[in-house]
């Protein structure tokens, strides 16, 4: 027994866009629940079919989202553990439960207002909490003491780390990191309504950039954005008969190796054949198992795009491209919309668009199956979506029209 | 930040220590105790012989817990590296750039004993990937002796 093909993402709503902070007077509540009422009227759907959650990355509480929309009843709440590496497999989580019979209308989101701190920043006022391995108010550990002192305090440094390696075991150049920067670009250029970034990106531009930590400059972040995405998921025979054509989800699956482990800011003995990767290769895997079919099968690809090194590490755990080879596979012009084999991040990704911990893709993968996208990949049937790299567990999607 | 770190202190290259206790427990304390002394020791499988940095209860490879602590040379080789350019810190503004990177001990047979440092004393653009280092420790204070790397002198490069 799996999951393929017995559920569908139904319905999805999006606040606007923010720039970071900007989304303030509303708060973080405010944002969920408007996303939530969107998707819900996008699916022909109300609040009183609501019974479950499927969340991930310390999700906004589903408690107070329930009590706030007057939810009626509440039949499933979970979240994957860690953090943005569950985004995708939020919605497998939904599936599971749909499919257990222990909810039938799910709803998964992610909502975000960097006001007064920056995700992979410092805090406010002081160094990073987790460089001290105190979140969540626990009391320092021992281990804290091995990591605190080691100048790495920040998500950037341990992916410029990976990207280092990378760089150094296959000959992967930074021009191969402008080119994932510049195909995202020019895909957010054409969706001013939602995307944060639409100047013209050239190369110089990229290499005139300031660096941030080495080899990754300041185009090879993320964008920091405020925002909201949700989206509604149903069991496969209820979604037929709902307003939108269903996307209905092919496969999910999430973890890793174990000794992928946490953040490489605390863990940092990933075997070697592993660790200058996206940690995906086993997820991948079993991914396509469940689904039953290759890379070449996928028309649209939405990659976790937290730091564009990733993207070209990804290509290849996915099998779009041989190990150490993503870097030349992105500079034959693949990932460009319309004219590459595999089209990736229409819709901008984190880097061009909104950094709204990977929901983006998820609302990028279910526009391109409806066909109605700004940067449509002609006859698209199969999105496939990531969540990470980032602690275990990393993961991903793969819807289907 | 800690306390001996005023501000005006910071020293190019040198990451701060801003953790200046060891909140050490018997798995972590044999590791300060030698650090104090300036020597590098690190935890062993007793059972597989297997290295465990940062010290863990238990053998990732065999699950068992014992280990014995073994005297490292304190020389080793850079795995992988970066230059923070960009100070996240106001108190890091006199600091950057600086070069963190995970270095692979010498005397461990690869067999899982990396550790994660600031390198200093060198020139941000002379890190490579290879570059052979050598540990020293920074005794903050009765409790604390924070490890960094320096390169060694003629053998840069890979």
């Amino acid at each position: 027994m799996t999951i393929r093909d017995k559920t569908a993402i139904v319905g999805v709503g999006a606040t606007p866009y923010y720039r970071r902070g900007e989304s303030y007077p509303q708060t973080e509540l405010e944002m969920a629940c408007r996303a939530i009422l969107l998707a819900l009227e996008d699916a022909g759907l109300t609040v009183a079919d609501v019974d479950g959650f499927a969340l991930f990355a310390y999700g906004y509480d589903p408690a107070q989202v329930a009590a706030t929309l007057g939810v009626p009843e509440v039949r499933f709440s979970a979240q994957l553990t860690s953090g943005g590496g569950g985004s995708a497999g939020a919605l497998g989580l939904a599936a599971a439960a749909i499919e257990a019979g222990m909810a039938t209308c799910v709803v998964s989101y992610m909502t975000l207002q960097q006001r007064g701190r920056r995700i992979g920043g410092t805090a406010k006022g002081g160094f990073p909490e987790h460089a001290l391995g105190s979140y969540g108010g626990h009391a320092v550990s021992p281990l804290a003491a091995f990591t605190a002192n080691d100048g790495l305090i920040a998500p950037g440094h341990q992916f410029a780390w990976l990207a280092q390696r990378h760089m150094h075991l296959y000959g992967t150049k930074r021009e191969h990191f402008a080119e994932v920067c510049i195909a995202s670009r020019e895909n957010a250029r054409r969706r001013p309504e939602t995307a944060l970034h639409t100047k013209p990106l050239t190369l110089d531009d990229y290499f005139n950039a300031r660096m941030i930590s080495d080899p990754l400059c300041l185009f090879d972040y993320t964008v920091e954005s405020d925002g909201a995405v949700a989206v509604i998921t149903v069991a496969a025979d209820r979604a037929k008969d709902l307003r939108q054509p269903p996307a209905y989800i092919l496969a999910s699956a999430h973890g890793g190796n174990g000794r992928w482990g946490p953040s490489h800011l605390q863990w940092f003995q990933t075997p070697d054949d592993e660790f200058a990767s996206s940690g995906h290769r086993p997820v991948a895997k079993r991914l396509y198992e469940m689904a039953g079919i290759a890379p070449a099968d996928v028309d649209v690809a939405l990659l976790y795009d937290h730091f564009s090194p990733m993207v070209i590490m990804q290509l290849e755990d996915y099998g779009f491209a041989p190990i150490g080879e993503g870097g030349p596979f992105v500079a034959d012009g693949h990932i460009r919309w319309k004219t590459g084999s595999i089209p990736v991040n229409t819709h901008g990704g984190h880097l061009s668009e909104a950094y709204i911990i990977g929901m983006t893709h998820v609302r990028e993968a279910v526009e391109q199956l409806r066909g109605v996208a700004v940067n449509q990949v002609d006859g698209a049937e199969i999105a496939l979506v990531t969540g990470g790299p980032a602690a275990l567990p990393v993961s991903s999607l793969l819807l289907r029209r | 930040m800690a306390a001996n770190e005023k501000p005006g202190k910071a020293r190019r290259g040198v990451f701060p220590t801003i953790l200046d206790e060891t909140y050490a427990v018997p798995m972590t304390q044999p590791f300060w105790d030698a650090a104090k002394e300036d020597r590098l020791v690190a935890p062993r499988c007793m059972t597989c012989g297997t290295f465990r940095l940062p010290p863990a209860p238990f053998c990732w490879v065999c699950q068992a817990q014992e280990v014995d602590w073994v005297e490292l040379p304190g020389t080793g080789t850079v795995y992988t590296y970066t230059v923070v350019r960009h100070p996240l810190h106001p108190d890091l503004a006199e600091v950057v750039p600086y070069v963190s990177g995970l270095i692979e001990l010498d005397g461990t047979q690869g067999a899982g004993a990396r550790m994660l440092a600031n390198i200093i004393d060198c020139d941000p653009e002379q890190i490579r990937i290879g570059t052979r280092v050598r540990i020293m420790f920074d005794h903050v204070n009765e409790e604390m002796s924070t490890p960094r790397f320096r390169p060694l002198d003629g053998e840069s490069g890979s």
